[in-house]
């Protein structure tokens, strides 16, 4: 189909049955008919772990991200399907594990940064630290990209996870 | 026994529910779920079902000669019947052969149960003799798919596949089953609900939105409905109400590919076929209407043609039952979801009680629009004393076959087509041709398996040369079960449809398109005890297919046709609807790399 419209981001909700393949089917999808794919979390979110959650952010025009809901809809072991980009507000947040080694002015300088960001060190040595840092996608990459000068050795980032703000749940 | 007693062990019985191999208990709950017949291959992992198959006979199999075969017999099972077409193959080479099939079925929304044969669970992964992924390479091309872990779970995940494969729009479902599954003991328990927890199609219309499509089409001047495939798989009773809601509105009827026979060809209010070979006066009409009521159709690109010039001053309402369908090609203006069955039962309910046919503005213009159309006579072609035309075979087979009233399968190009023009449908689940996925090979399996449903029918499938060849195995299957099928070979030693858009688009450049080395067709039935016929003078065109029809068995005819014929109307690649070419209309080639790339 042609692209017609703007191409905005949507962050989506999928509620699937925890069974094997159910993210293969997901993933599937998304290949299979050329939609895109910016991030995709998933992982068991009730007690008994039947029941997994999805949230992917993706990208297109109206009319691809109105299929793409459809088309998610419609897989067998999905039970439901929430747009938190048109529902209303909500709140999203990424993770990154962010190992910087280095000594003297550097390591100090890199400490500071990570107090300034409200990362966490979770994991210290006599010339590296593991931080974990929380929160948009944005204040990620800026804090990668500061570190970067810092001794980067390695990142490790999820995707979003994201909820509505407000009392209601999907 | 006093009835106490008859209570106590009846309940007993429930609450001791029979210990059977996996196997048996599929065969059962086959059984249980009204399966008749199954259309199969045998092979290493299916062995110990094939044992419970020899140890009974209520459901009848059919041995195909290729797995491929098997999945498009299920479909004409199914498309001939209504009811769901099961196919039984083993794992690996039997699982991909399969592949094909149960993409077609995908294509055309046709409901399969396809259960696959497969190594031992401990075995899975470990690259085992004829293992393949079956899950995963069917993932993209079914419906929806079960590896079966726990032999218990077998009569819940093979009830659940026909209620997925039948339920919403239909589709194939394949179940897996690892051999030791089938071996293994275990309790026999059926599901009593046949409800999903999580796949409930919506299949009532929300009742606003489809009051407001009945208004919109009672206020409209140049209305049309665009009817597909969706009415067929409803069932004949939503063809009847498709009929119903067309006379009492007036408007004009057109169909897609898949949806000839929902509403009677012989009628007058019926436009023919749309689309790239559709009828100049549907093509037309579509391009020129002002409320289009789409029902059970998905807007292919071989309807819309190009999709920025599709009927662009009308109002669109799309019936459908798959949300996925609405705004996919075209933008609607007021989707629908339901299933087309209901919908029309609500829109003829909702023209009767608002009375909305009193206000209705007067459709003369727009009739008189379309006789005017209708006076190009689009299909004309003309005739030959020396040659049988193909057109003319079609035209004369029909005449010949149409108070018989006869199931047509066919293969896939220009004799599909010209089928599609020329022979006319007035009732459903009587048209049995691959639409979306377009499989030659597919009409001869599939008339195998409408054949197997209506054993006193007449079936004919029409095909090409080439086709017919990528499926002959199964004159195997015809011989064995003496199946009186037709096979109406139309002769070009070409694949026509290739041959003529190289003609068109490639300056004639007629690559690898010519049948070279083409087998003896009459030979070829008779070796394989089947009665082969041979046509080629027009005169005789008529007692050939007259001798084809009344010959109480199998009866391949080699129908030679004129070999450069090209299949008109057509809209060229890249063009709109009312940019249609006619025979004798100088063909220009594709505008631009865009409009090559969807041809």
């Amino acid at each position: 189909m042609k692209e017609i419209g703007t191409i905005a981001c949507h962050t989506i909700s999928v509620i699937v049955d925890n069974e094997a393949g159910v993210l293969a089917r997901v993933i599937g999808l998304f290949s299979g008919r050329g939609y895109n794919i910016e991030s995709l979390t998933v992982a068991a979110v009730d007690q008994t772990g039947e029941r997994s959650r999805i949230t992917i952010v993706t990208s297109g025009t109206r009319m691809v991200i109105e299929q793409i809901k459809a088309q998610l809809d419609r897989l067998v072991p999905v039970h439901k399907v929430g747009d938190l980009t048109i529902d209303g507000r909500f709140v999203s947040r990424d993770m990154a594990l962010v190992k910087v080694a280095g000594t003297g002015e550097k390591r100090v300088e890199a400490l500071r940064l990570a107090d300034t960001f409200r990362a966490r060190t979770i994991d210290a040595s006599a010339n590296s630290f593991v931080f974990e840092l929380t929160g948009s996608a944005d204040k990620l990459d800026a804090f990668v990209e500061l570190m970067s000068e810092l001794g980067l050795v390695e990142v490790a980032r999820t995707g979003a996870v994201a909820l509505a703000r407000g009392p209601g749940g999907l | 026994m006093t009835a106490t007693e008859t209570k106590a062990r009846a309940s007993e019985a429930a609450a001791a529910p029979p210990i059977l191999s996996g196997a048996a208990m599929i065969i059962r709950a086959l059984t249980e779920l009204g399966v008749e017949v199954v259309f199969g291959y045998p092979g290493g992992a299916v062995l110990p079902i094939y044992d419970e198959i020899f140890k009974q006979d209520g459901i009848r199999h059919i041995l195909v000669r290729h797995e491929q075969a098997a999945v498009h017999a299920a479909e004409g099972y199914a498309r001939a019947t209504g009811k769901p077409g099961v196919v039984l193959v083993t794992s690996g080479p039997g699982a991909t052969n399969a592949v094909t099939g149960l993409t077609d079925a995908m294509l055309d929304s046709i409901p399969v149960v396809c259960l696959t044969g497969q190594v031992a669970r401990h075995l899975i992964g470990n690259d085992a003799f004829q293992e393949a992924d079956t899950v995963g390479i069917t993932r993209p091309c079914t419906k929806h798919n079960y590896l079966v872990k726990e032999t218990s779970d077998l009569p819940k995940i093979i009830s659940e596949a026909f209620y997925v494969a039948t339920n919403g729009r239909p589709g194939p479902v394949v179940v897996d089953l690892p051999k030791d599954v089938q071996i293994e003991k275990a309790p026999y328990v059926m599901p009593g609900q046949r409800e999903h927890r999580t796949y409930r199609p919506q299949v009532h219309c929300d009742d606003k939105a489809i009051r407001e499509a009945a208004r919109l089409l009672a206020a409209a001047e140049r209305p049309i409905i665009y009817s597909g495939g969706g009415v067929i798989n409803a069932g004949p009773e939503a063809s009847d109400l498709l009929t119903e809601f067309a006379r009492i509105t007036g408007i004009p009827v057109t169909s897609t590919l898949m949806g000839l026979g929902a509403y009677p060809a012989s009628d007058k209010q019926f436009l023919g076929m749309l689309g790239m070979h559709g009828t100049w006066e549907a093509n037309h009409a579509m391009h020129d209407c002002d409320v289009m009521l789409a029902i059970g159709a998905r807007f292919d690109d071989r309807v819309t043609g190009r999709i920025d010039a599709f009927s662009p001053g009308s109002k669109k309402i799309q019936v459908d039952i798959d949300l996925s369908s609405i705004n996919k090609n075209v933008a609607v203006d007021l989707p629908v979801i339901g299933d087309a069955c209901n919908a029309l039962a609500q829109l003829v309910a909702i023209w009767h009680e608002e009375k909305l046919g009193q206000g209705q503005p007067s459709l003369d213009t727009w009739w008189q629009q379309i006789e005017h159309w209708r006076t190009k006579d689009c299909l004309a072609y003309e005739d030959s004393t020396e040659v049988i035309m193909p057109q003319k075979s079609l035209e004369r087979l029909f005449a010949l076959v149409k108070d018989k009233d006869p199931i047509i399968s066919t293969e896939v190009g220009q004799h599909q087509m010209w089928a599609a023009q020329f022979l006319g449908f007035d009732k459903p689940n009587r048209w049995l041709t691959s639409g979306g996925l377009g499989t030659m090979g597919y009409g001869l399996p599939a008339a195998v398996g409408a054949q197997i449903a209506h054993p006193d029918r007449l079936v004919i499938d029409v095909s090409g040369e080439a086709s017919f060849q990528m499926n002959l195995q199964e004159l195997g299957t015809i011989a064995q079960y003496k199946l009186p099928v037709k096979v109406f070979i139309m002769n070009n030693e070409y694949m026509g449809m290739v041959r003529q858009w190289q003609d068109l688009t490639y300056d004639g450049r007629r690559s690898e398109s010519y049948s070279e080395t083409l087998p003896d067709f009459v030979k070829l039935a008779e070796a394989y005890g089947i009665k082969g016929m041979h046509v080629e003078d027009p005169a005789k065109l008529d007692a050939a297919i007259q001798e084809m029809i009344d010959h109480d068995g199998p009866v391949i005819m080699d129908c030679r046709v004129a070999k450069i014929e090209n299949c008109f109307p057509m809209v060229p690649a890249g063009a709109a609807h009312n940019e249609m070419l006619l025979p004798g209309d100088v063909v220009g080639k594709p505008k631009d790399d865009e409009a090559l790339a969807v041809v």
